[in-house]
Formats: structure tokens, C-alpha cells, sequence
């Protein structure tokens, strides 16, 4: 077991015995999160269950932001990894997904097939414009972090600036302005650690 | 009523060739969610709206509204689309294509990664792309309210979410059924 799962002055006082231990944990916590599941995560696997602490949380979550993919799975497939191997790790995402997928797919079919009641397609309707803005919020609550940023207020948001434009207006492939001008913003931002 | 072909392959029928295609680019994007999955909403939508026409606008919409109203992950809407464009392999398709090269990659890097120390290459890259993935969820929101098009009442609508998501520590799912109910009720 990697240094992860050593005793420590805080260390996290329980760990899953079995595999199907992760898949409940992560299927418990799935189905709580309404709206991101990080929140209920972290109360789950720091307070309920003693997994991990409060530091360890962060230092998986941090990794988990770094890493491209869906912040949660990365994070149930790396804890669930780390203590019972590969199949730890499946059993966590498999746990994280299969119930929300069934009853989203069940969603879907019951939507479909009223899709025809005005009623419904109306309701539809208001609720994607909700969720763009939810987006949007979560983009507004991220804006601040921005600040510190290593590249510089100025060209933080010109960043912002151009992938609105680019992807939002122009419509270019998201391939294209992420190995372009995100290449262009590591860059920079490798220059300016520097100093 | 639904069949059953139309659940397995989808109100369209895709052929393995669609298949593949839908599986491929839904690959190709999952190492460039760096912002998360919700951040190649505008590529999906680029994709399978414009490119293929395999949905319509409002319909594309409909799958990121199911997608945040179910509980879970939220990359569930991923499956949704799945599903709208080709039924249950749809779902394999989406959900496999944008989860296997991430995953992979994750348990990579947990397992060999030096994951002790911030190195100043990870801190350059990570404080680069943190600019373009604002910009990716603001370009989503703005792609997702076009087919809505710009009255006041949608607007009203969005700036209630930001109010309550920005000043109240309310559950998401509070605006959410606020918007089923105004949409229900033919107000927006």
C-alpha cells in the first residue's frame, strides 16, 4: 500500500474491507448529489465514514481537478484504486454511475414520451434554461480565483475573452483552442513562475 | 409509445457506423474536459446538432436539463445524449468514450504520478487552462440560452439562478423545479 493509506498523527481511522463496500459508499453518496456530488463526498467519506481526513480529502480532490475528466470519478476511482487495487476503483465508479444513470435514462423515456403535452415540453424548456444558468454561476463563483492567477490579471482575461469568442462564437473545435491557446496560456504561465 | 428498437438503438436507428463516430469524438474530448465534462458541452453540441443533426437545438438542451435534475455525477448528461441520439449504445458509446481515456489516464498518474510536491510545471498548466475553462462554461451557458432566444422572461429566469446560486446556499435542484414550474405554466 502506498504512503497514502499509512498511519499518520491524523490518520483516517477506517478503510472499506471489501470491494462492494466502495461500490455502496459511492452509490450512497451518488444518489444525494443534486446538483455535484464533491459536496456530499466530502461529508460522506471524511465524516461518516473516517476514510480519509480532511487533509487527505484535499490532497485527492486537488489531484482530481488536475487530471482531465469528471472531478468525482476521478476521485472514486484513485481512493478506491489506492485501497483495494484496480477493482476498488471500478467498484467506485460503477457505484457513482449505475443507479443516477438508470433513473436519468428512466427520466429521459418518461420525457419522451410526454413530449408530445405542452405542459412537459414547457417544463423542459424552463429547466434548460436554469441549468445554462447554473453554468454560468459556477463560472461567475470561479472568476475570483482568477485574480491570483500566475498569468497576470490582464491576460487572464483576455484568455476568457478569446475562449468565449472562439468556442461560443466562432464555433471553432474545442480540440483547437485548448492544444492552441491553452498551449499559448501554459506557456506563459511557465514563464511567468519563473520569476 | 417507445419500442424496444427505438430504446436499444435510438428514435433514429443508428447503424454501427454512427456508432463508432459518436464513440470517437466523445474519445477525443474526454482529455480536453479540463474543466470538467459540463466544459465540452459547446464541442458535443457543435457535433452532434451541427454536424450531424442527429438532435435539434431545443432537443440537445433537453439533455443537459435531465442531465442536472437527476442526482449523481454531473456528467450524466453525457448519457442522456447518448441516449437521444442512439438509445442504449448510444449510452455505451458516450459514456465509454468520455470516460475510459480519463480514467485511464487518472489511474495512471495516481499510481505513478509524483503526487507529493506541486512542480512548477503542474502549477503552469493547471494555472493556464484555469482561465479557458471560465471561458468554456461561460460559452456553454451562452450556446445552451440561443434556441431560447432573448426575451425578458428567460432572462429573468437565468438572472433568479445566479441570485440564488451566488447569495443563497440553497440546493440547485430549488431553481431547477423553479424552472420546470415556469415552464409548465407557459411563463417563459
Amino acid at each position: 500500500m502506498p504512503d497514502f493509506a499509512a498511519p499518520s498523527a491524523q490518520a483516517s481511522t477506517a478503510r472499506p474491507a471489501r470491494v462492494a463496500d466502495l461500490f455502496w459508499a459511492f452509490n450512497r453518496l451518488a444518489l444525494q448529489g443534486f446538483g455535484g456530488v464533491l459536496p456530499v463526498a466530502q461529508r460522506e467519506l471524511v465524516e461518516r465514514l473516517h476514510w480519509l481526513t480532511r487533509e487527505q480529502f484535499l490532497e485527492l480532490l486537488s489531484l482530481s481537478q488536475v487530471l482531465p475528466g469528471p472531478n468525482i470519478i476521478n476521485l472514486g476511482l484513485i481512493l478506491g484504486d489506492r485501497f483495494l487495487g484496480w477493482r476498488g476503483g471500478v467498484a467506485a465508479v460503477a457505484g457513482l454511475m449505475l443507479a443516477p444513470t438508470a433513473l436519468v435514462l428512466a427520466l429521459a423515456v418518461a420525457a419522451t414520451q410526454f413530449s408530445g403535452v405542452p405542459q412537459v415540453s414547457g417544463a423542459l424548456r424552463g429547466m434548460g434554461i436554469v441549468a445554462a444558468g447554473l453554468i454560468l454561476s459556477t463560472a461567475l463563483k470561479l472568476a475570483p480565483g482568477l485574480q491570483h492567477n500566475i498569468v497576470g490579471r490582464p491576460a487572464a482575461a483576455a484568455l476568457v475573452t478569446l475562449t468565449v469568442l472562439a468556442i461560443g462564437g466562432l464555433r471553432w473545435p474545442l480540440a483547437a483552442v485548448v492544444l492552441g491557446l491553452g498551449a499559448v496560456a501554459v506557456a506563459w504561465a511557465w514563464r511567468r513562475s519563473a520569476t | 409509445m417507445m419500442g424496444w428498437s427505438a430504446i436499444v438503438w435510438g428514435p433514429l436507428g443508428i447503424g454501427l457506423s454512427e456508432w463508432t463516430q459518436l464513440f470517437l469524438h466523445f474519445t477525443t474530448l474526454s482529455l480536453l474536459a479540463v474543466g470538467g465534462a459540463i466544459a465540452t458541452v459547446p464541442d458535443m453540441q457543435r457535433f452532434v446538432v451541427e454536424d450531424k443533426g442527429w438532435l435539434s437545438d431545443a432537443q440537445f438542451s433537453n439533455c443537459i436539463a435531465l442531465g442536472q435534475a437527476a442526482p449523481g455525477p454531473n456528467v450524466l448528461f453525457v448519457a442522456v445524449i447518448g441516449f437521444s441520439v442512439g438509445g442504449l449504445a448510444g449510452v455505451l458509446a458516450t459514456l465509454s468514450g468520455t470516460l475510459l481515456p480519463s480514467t485511464t489516464l487518472a489511474l495512471a498518474a495516481s499510481r505513478w504520478g509524483n503526487r507529493n510536491q506541486l512542480s512548477r510545471g503542474l502549477r503552469a498548466f493547471t494555472s493556464g487552462l484555469a482561465p479557458l475553462t471560465i471561458g468554456l462554461l461561460l460559452a456553454t451557458g451562452w450556446i445552451l440560452l440561443q434556441p431560447v432566444g432573448w426575451h425578458w422572461q428567460p432572462a429573468l429566469l437565468v438572472a433568479g439562478t445566479l441570485l440564488l446560486m451566488m447569495r443563497t446556499r440553497l440546493s440547485p435542484l430549488w431553481a431547477i423545479a423553479a424552472g420546470a414550474l415556469a415552464g409548465a405554466m407557459g411563463w417563459v
